[in-house]
């Protein structure tokens, strides 16, 4: 192997340069199992920020989601967080008649998620780039304004409040968010088994080739489209889950959770942590909610300033995000010191 | 009833006009550039705010300040083309929505920060304000202006494009940029002034429309919608078609709000999104 690696994995796909060009197996490595201590360790030694650190789990598995499709597939998605509010709203109105079971609500969400994903993903894989962005944007639009006016079922601007029946019948939702934090760390890792089993399965093969070649992958006989809507239903499902989460453990819903803002941070978390890798959505959501706790509390006009400037030079000059950052160093070390 | 309904579908043809002219310069770096231009509506910001500047501080008539406010904008363009979009005019989608998103959010701090977040006011002259009476109808002032202003932009548009010089070597350096240059025509030169051309359309688009569409800080986010929109419904690359889907959108927003404001902003998307489904190249677009 004569060519340095930081070469190898500079390949031009839809999505940049960002994307490694090695197939990994799917075997865990170590680095990986020392990643899944953080939140642990976190957990004992910041008994203050567990509230926040649900919320990452939560917005890192919303994130992971996006991933699925933005990374792998190579579907550039403006409105995500439709289904995201989807499994929101789908927990808070069960909860309004009166099903508050965490369990059986979390699946509800998840369902009712892939249901509108299902529907979507028939108008997402037609057309070219620009026609998904502007279809993407508009029902996510579609669904925002939907709750918007039918506020005496989602109580429109004020949201619903409502109370989570206790997890398994044993733990309360309490105040410090011991309970939440750990009902959603395991959850949140529980689907990140599961979404890393399928990137490594031929179907996750076959969305990578789906994204460096669209044309090429019929010819060996895959089929793109419904390739496209499976992918695109599982990770609106997955995007269902992280809002029926969210919706569980701070026992609320908003319109925020359907918002274009959102979807738009998302986006930035993704691009942040890097692209098409599984753990950039939630490194890049851990970087982002973080920052932004601090640097919100300093001054809210401040941070979305920054956040627009950090945007543009991620683009220019870093298009792999933090991931894709470190890899290239360490392939740059590995490299020189040979 | 005949009367209402006149009365929506000039107010809607009022309103489609004035979409046109804000996105008319997104058609062209959307469209013919093949740059996906989240931060078009900053541009028409800019220009909505030095209007209000130039009236408020230093007294100047609302029709002088127009001129100055497409200049601005143009010039705010150019800089912002040579130096940043450029490098962006190869990279893939998803890094230019990314790069226009980060600019919006640029662009709305530093408006909230200089102007505060409140709505700006604007001061119609007198001639542009009130009714006037056509045919027994009673027509906003200001709408048949922006209307007239539409139509005469339009012509010069189209001149411009399709009679002239520079238009012609706009058209060159679109359809294939390698071959232009090869004739000798100075593309970059050619997309960084189509590029002015396109924010300075913007800005006096953002000038003539406070009044209609209200100036905030949230501008930009605001209508972005409506500005993509235009483009992805009308299709690139021609006059005709955002011409057509402005008209179309505007009427079907006006109407949608004043017949069933139940389901207000509802009527634009489900449009938004059935025409494209219809219409995946828009509906005067070329194949892709």
């Amino acid at each position: 192997m004569n060519t340095p690696p930081a070469q190898r994995t500079a390949n031009s796909g839809a999505i940049g340069r960002s994307v490694p060009a090695t197939v990994a197996d799917g075997r865990w490595r170590r680095l990986e199992l020392a990643f899944w201590l953080l939140p642990l360790v976190a957990f004992f030694l910041l008994p203050g920020y567990r509230v926040l650190g649900s919320q990452v789990l939560i917005v890192g598995l919303f994130a992971l989601s996006l991933d699925l499709i933005l990374g792998y597939a190579g579907i550039v998605s403006l409105g995500h967080a439709a289904f995201f509010g989807t499994g929101a709203y789908a927990v808070g109105l069960a909860a309004k008649y009166g099903w508050s079971e965490p369990i059986s609500t979390l699946a509800l969400g998840a369902l009712a998620a892939a249901v509108v994903g299902y529907c979507a993903s028939f108008l997402v894989v037609r057309g070219s780039d620009l026609t998904r962005l502007m279809v993407t944007l508009g029902v996510g639009l579609l669904l925002w304004e939907a709750a918007n006016k039918a506020a005496f079922i989602t109580g429109g601007v004020d949201g619903l409040s409502f109370a989570t029946s206790k997890l398994l019948g044993i733990w309360s939702f309490d105040i410090g968010g011991r309970t939440a934090f750990v009902y959603s760390l395991v959850v949140v890792a529980l689907v990140f088994v599961a979404a890393r089993r399928l990137v490594h399965s031929p179907l996750g093969l076959t969305l990578r080739g789906i994204r460096e070649n669209t044309k090429r992958m019929p010819a060996i006989g895959a089929p793109v489209a419904r390739r496209l809507r499976l992918i695109f239903t599982i990770s609106a499902a997955i995007a269902g889950v992280a809002g029926a989460l969210l919706a569980q453990t701070t026992q609320f819903v908003g319109i925020d959770t359907l918002g274009f803002p959102r979807s738009a941070e998302l986006l930035i978390m993704v691009v942040l942590g890097g692209t098409g890798r599984l753990y950039g959505g939630l490194v890049g959501a851990a970087v982002f909610m973080i920052a932004q706790d601090y640097l919100s509390g300093l001054d809210p006009v401040y941070w979305e300033f920054w956040l627009g400037v950090l945007l543009i030079l991620i683009v220019l000059f870093a298009r792999g995000g933090i991931l894709g950052g470190l890899e290239q160093l360490r392939a740059h070390r590995a490299w020189s010191q040979r | 009833m005949l009367g209402h309904l006149l009365g929506v579908l000039f107010d809607g043809i009022a309103y489609g006009s004035l979409l046109f002219v804000i996105g008319i310069g997104l058609s062209v770096t959307l469209g013919l550039m093949n740059f996906v231009n989240l931060a078009h509506g900053a541009f028409a910001m800019l220009g909505g705010y030095v209007c209000v500047l130039l009236m408020t501080r230093a007294n100047v008539p609302f029709l002088a300040t127009l001129p100055i406010a497409f200049l601005a904008a143009a010039a705010s363009g150019v800089v912002l083309e040579r130096t940043l979009y450029r490098r962006l005019y190869r990279a893939s989608h998803l890094d230019q929505v990314l790069f226009s998103i980060g600019l919006v959010f640029v662009s709305i701090a530093v408006a909230t920060r200089l102007f505060g977040p409140a709505q700006q006011p604007v001061k119609l002259p007198d001639f542009l304000r009130g009714q006037i009476n056509v045919l027994g109808l009673d027509l906003g002032a200001y709408r048949l202006f922006l209307i007239l202003v539409v139509v005469v932009l339009t012509a010069a548009l189209q001149i411009a494009l399709e009679r002239t010089r520079f238009g012609a070597q706009i058209r060159a350096s679109v359809d294939n940029a390698t071959a232009a240059a090869g004739l000798g025509i100075n593309v970059d030169r050619v997309f960084a002034l189509t590029f002015a051309l396109g924010s300075g359309l913007a800005g006096l688009g953002g000038g003539l429309g406070i009044d209609v569409l209200g100036l905030d800080p949230t501008f930009p986010l605001k209508y972005m919608v409506y500005f993509l929109l235009v483009v992805a419904v009308g299709g690139a690359g021609t006059i005709k078609g955002p011409l057509i889907a402005a008209l179309i959108l505007g009427v079907f927003d006006v109407a949608g709000k004043y017949f069933v404001p139940q389901i207000g902003g509802f009527v634009i998307y489900a449009l938004m999104v059935g025409l494209l489904l219809l219409f995946p190249a828009g509906l005067y677009g070329k194949r892709a």
